[in-house]
């Protein structure tokens, strides 16, 4: 039955994960380059090979009468394993491994394999195209618009898949350079979530 | 003496007539109930119950291949909303999104009487406080976006700990709104039939309805169907055993009217010869209908057990009349021996609780008996005034000049059984099989298949079953609320992965009423509420819902079967809450935990341990797969102990009438030793013995013993008999040779052909008691004293 919700929701858990992750592996890249594209962007995407950055999230729900903060850690491993690690005001971790999401709260860990949701796995292959620093693979899912300068630049998706837009209007990546500021998800029913992503804790990449 | 030999036929006639009647009116069945052993007590009963109609044995799994994804999705919902309009099956079920809802709706319109957290403290202040705490961490957690639209009617959670009690399970993947397997290659379709899955009639019906819906469903398209189930294994093994028992009876009557036919060269000697057997195998089935009540089809596949034996005494009759001029006082005696010897092997299977070879043995005793007075009383009646057959001498002679020529033979069998008896002393750990899967009609390939695509499903094979018995609806319930909460510890310390109770869907009247107490009236929730939100971010004036729904649910008038109808639910309760002969049962299947991906086994102990509450009787943990093993143990160990005194009554027998010791030796030593060396065979190029062949053991000894008895009589028999030294005796002795020939001939074709089949059990018996049937007739030609020779006509040496 867990799986079931999984079903109609697994989408929206899917687009709040992989927009941040993203955003990380982009604020990983060091290097700094000239004529600043999304072309350039998703290239340096794809050079980081591992490593961690902090984040406070502040969500801004209809049902609550005031925003709720929390905030944690992103950590990814090259090929395909994204992790966002909650630590405040509860620990949870929300995994994708391969096409495996798995969440843990509490002592509790629900799995879902995306492949068994086309649309989901669509989502999966872009991701993983895009870390690979293939344009085209994020094209493939969202409208993508690509806005501002290279001190202040603005990524702003927008779900193609009708079924994923009714949950989620927009997600907004902000940076400058080749480093990300702030990832901002909207949703269809006017909840949104801002994630603030602070300087990265650990190493720079084997393969950058 | 005229008047009473008519007499003799006219009562055989009369016989006859009333066997074919009972036949005409005698049920006959080919389920596979013959293979179930009667469970006498208990756990036993309990245990042969659920393999025969438990929860596990309606369970039908279909899978589409072939296609495309989108051509199988498509059959797939068609094949569904068919057989769901099908009063055969009590669930379709194939993954689709308006099922699923449906049973989320149920859920989340009851959740305040199914959730097991709701009491009368968590709708306190404080228990209030703390859930919908809880609840705003969920909002902002990556399950967030999956609970907020329940928020408004449901800020504690009960839905989301309901989904958290129910799904413990992988359910299978979901590719175009329909289950599919993991590597995506198969659509997936779960049934369960109104029938149960003893009930091979019904399971035939809900085969065909399943088969029709998909060719309806194809539209032109190429794919297949592939099944498995308990219920489709019943129907399989039922049309295997009807077409083998046909098959296998009319290839082994042909190849005997063949070799008789060869033999005798004359018609009337074969129609003659066949007398016997047809008594015989009438009065066997007559006698099992009376016995019975229904005749199983293995016990007619059985029927070569009887041909085996019951032409042989014809042959003797005619074969070696020609050289007896008193043939009813110098060869009956050896016949009716060795008819006596056989009717000791099968009767000691008459009190075998396995209904497979109770029958068999009441077949064969009745068959044999029957045979034998029908030759020694109506045979020799009906032969015409000058019936000869064709002189056998020549045959005989020859296997009598093969028999001087092979006296180093002994040699040959010595050591044969000493390598048979180190074979058997290397096996003797590993020489029975433990598994009732042996016995099972079920094909390997299939069995592979049903693991298969129950993986795919993630619907493991019910093995452990926890079984709750009380007077009535309400105990049940109660019980299974009470051992779930038992059993909640048991997952929560990973000794479950989880596990499916009746209480789950519907609980006891008593505990919806506990948890319909649990929830305070309006205006009392509606205070306390205002106070718990204090310092929590959730606004008051969005828990309208929750006010209302929790007002229904208070006020509501309890769950009952019926309010489950429609979900999915509601056959799974109907599976899981029975009604049985003394009572009702709550069954609570247990799921494995799972390690690394590998299910592990379930310690059953703690199970026991932790479920027992209450008097012992009420609660009961069966490890179906165990205790079905373990019991088939026990029928093996209880088929060795038969056979041995089968064996013991033979020997008996046999020092009753020979009176001395040594002779008696010199029979059963021959068989002793094909016993021994079909054993060793058997083990040696196959599988562990099965029950089958423990009797196909015995029955080598049964049948076998004619052979060793001629050869015993041929050369003890005191000098006023035929049998005594000169030319005449050396006639006879070679006609015997070849009345033995001609029946052992008989037998080896009649269990060699049941070796061929495809049903365990027959096949089992057949290539145990052809080849040791064989042998029993060589190593007892080797082990007696020579033949009086030709050339120096003498005695027998000492």
């Amino acid at each position: 039955m867990r799986e079931i919700a999984w079903g109609a929701g697994g989408m929206a858990a899917l687009l709040l994960l992989i927009a941040p992750v993203r955003a990380f592996a982009a604020q990983a890249s060091q290097a700094g380059q000239a004529g600043f594209t999304l072309d350039r962007l998703m290239q340096s995407l794809a050079q980081r090979k591992q490593g961690e950055v902090k984040f406070s999230e502040t969500d801004y729900l209809q049902i609550l009468d005031r925003p709720v903060k929390s905030s944690g850690v992103l950590v990814y491993r090259a090929p395909d394993r994204l992790e966002k690690r909650t630590l405040t005001p509860k620990k949870e971790s929300m995994v994708l491994e391969g096409d495996e999401l798995t969440v843990q709260r509490g002592h509790r860990t629900y799995r879902v394999q995306l492949s068994a949701y086309p649309q989901a796995a669509a989502l999966v292959d872009a991701v993983r195209e895009t870390l690979a620093g293939n344009e085209a693979g994020l094209e493939k899912v969202f409208k993508v618009g690509f806005t501002g300068t290279r001190e202040d630049w603005k990524l702003e998706l927008v779900p193609l898949d009708k079924e994923a837009a009714r949950k989620v209007r927009r997600v907004e990546i902000g940076g400058a350079r080749d480093v990300i500021r702030s990832v901002e998800i909207q949703q269809a029913d006017g909840d949104r979530s801002v994630m603030m992503l602070e300087a990265p804790t650990s190493g720079s990449g084997a393969g950058g | 003496m005229k008047g009473r030999r008519a007499g003799a036929v006219l009562v055989w006639a009369g016989l006859l007539v009333l066997a074919v009647w009972v036949l005409a009116r005698a049920r006959y069945s080919a389920d596979l109930s013959a293979f179930l052993p009667q469970a006498p007590t208990g756990v036993q009963r309990l245990l042969v119950e659920q393999l025969r109609q438990g929860v596990a044995s309606k369970l039908t799994i279909a899978a589409i291949e072939g296609a495309d994804e989108k051509g199988r999705a498509r059959i797939s919902e068609e094949m569904t909303t068919r057989l769901r309009a099908d009063p055969e099956f009590l669930a379709v079920e194939n993954g689709d999104a308006a099922a699923q809802q449906r049973d989320e709706a149920f859920l989340f319109a009851h959740r305040y009487v199914l959730s097991d957290t709701v009491t009368p403290e968590r709708f306190g202040v404080s228990g209030l406080r703390a859930a919908i705490g809880n609840t705003v961490d969920l909002l902002t957690s990556p399950e967030g976006a999956l609970a907020k639209d329940l928020v408004p009617g449901d800020p504690t959670g009960e839905m989301m700990t309901l989904l958290d009690q129910l799904s413990r399970n992988q359910p299978p993947r979901t590719e175009y709104g329909v289950w599919v397997s993991q590597d995506g290659k198969r659509a997936l379709l779960l049934m369960r039939t109104r029938a149960a899955g003893s009930d091979t009639d019904g399971q035939q019906h809900a085969v065909e309805a399943i088969r029709t819906a998909f060719q309806a469903a194809l539209a032109g398209q190429h794919a297949q169907l592939v099944m498995s189930g308990p219920g489709l294994f019943a129907v399989e093994a039922r049309a295997s055993i009807k077409s083998e028992v046909m098959r296998l009876s009319i290839i082994s009557s042909v190849l005997i009217v063949a070799l008789l036919l060869l033999v005798y060269r004359s018609v009337p000697a074969l129609l003659l010869g066949l007398v016997p057997v047809v008594s015989g195998a009438l009065a066997g089935i007559a006698a099992v209908a009376l016995g019975f009540g229904v005749v199983q089809g293995v016990t007619l596949g059985f029927g070569g057990t009887l041909i085996g034996e019951g032409v042989d005494y014809s042959i003797y009759l005619f074969v070696q009349s020609a050289s007896h001029t008193d043939w009813r006082r110098s060869v009956w005696p050896t016949i009716r021996l060795g008819m006596l010897t056989s009717v000791c092997g099968f009767a000691v299977l008459l009190v075998s609780s396995f209904p497979g070879l109770a029958q068999l043995g009441m077949y064969s005793l009745t068959g044999v008996l029957a045979a034998g007075l029908a030759t020694r009383f109506v045979l020799p009646e009906l032969l015409p005034r000058n019936f000869r057959i064709r002189d056998l001498t020549p045959i005989g002679r020859r296997a009598a000049r093969l028999r001087e020529k092979a006296s180093a033979g002994r040699a040959a069998v010595a050591l044969i059984a000493v390598c048979a008896a180190i074979v058997l002393g290397l096996y003797r750990h590993r020489l029975w099989s433990n598994d009732l899967s042996a016995l099972s009609p079920v094909p390997i390939a299939a069995q592979r298949l049903d693991g298969l695509l129950r993986a795919d499903l993630g619907a493991p094979d019910v093995r452990y079953l926890v079984v709750i018995s009380a007077p009535d609806e309400q105990s049940a319930l109660e019980g299974a609320g009470h051992v779930g909460v038992e059993l909640d510890g048991l997952v929560a310390a990973d000794v479950l992965s989880g596990y499916q109770s009746p209480a789950q869907y519907l609980p006891s009247l008593a505990v919806q009423r506990q948890r319909q107490e649990s929830l305070p009236p309006p205006d009392v929730l509606r205070a306390r509420l205002t106070q718990a939100l204090s310092g929590l971010p959730l606004r008051e004036d969005r828990l309208e819902p929750f006010l209302h729904d929790a007002e229904v649910a208070r006020t509501a008038p309890p769950l009952q079967l019926a309010s489950l109808e429609g979900t999915s639910f509601a056959p799974l309760v109907g599976a899981l809450l029975v009604r049985g002969d003394d009572g009702w049962r709550a069954l609570m299947p247990l799921e494995a935990p799972v390690s690394h991906g590998y299910a592990r086994d379930i310690d059953v102990a703690r199970v026991r341990q932790a479920v027992s509450i209450g008097a012992p009787d009420d609660v009961t943990v069966l490890d179906l797969k165990d205790q079905a093993n373990s019991l088939y143990s026990g029928y093996l160990a209880g088929a060795v102990r038969l056979s041995l005194a089968g064996f013991a009554a033979i020997i008996v027998l046999l020092l009753i009438a020979l009176r001395r010791p040594s002779r008696v030796l010199r029979v059963v030593l021959p068989l002793a030793l094909a016993v021994l060396t079909v054993a060793a065979c058997l083990r040696l190029f196959g599988a562990p013995l099965t029950l089958l062949h423990v009797v196909g053991l015995l029955l080598i000894v049964a049948v076998g013993s004619n052979y060793a008895l001629f050869f015993d009589k041929r050369f003890s028999s005191s000098p006023p008999d035929n049998g005594g030294a000169g030319p005449g005796a050396t006639a006879a002795s070679e006609l015997t040779l070849a009345s033995l020939l001609v029946a052992n001939c008989t037998t080896v074709v009649a269990f060699g052909v049941l070796a061929l089949s495809s049903v365990p059990v027959l096949h089992d018996l057949g290539e145990t008691v052809a080849p040791g049937a064989f042998l029993a007739l060589i190593y007892a030609a080797l082990l007696a004293r020579p033949l009086p020779s030709r050339s120096m006509g003498g005695a027998p040496p000492p």
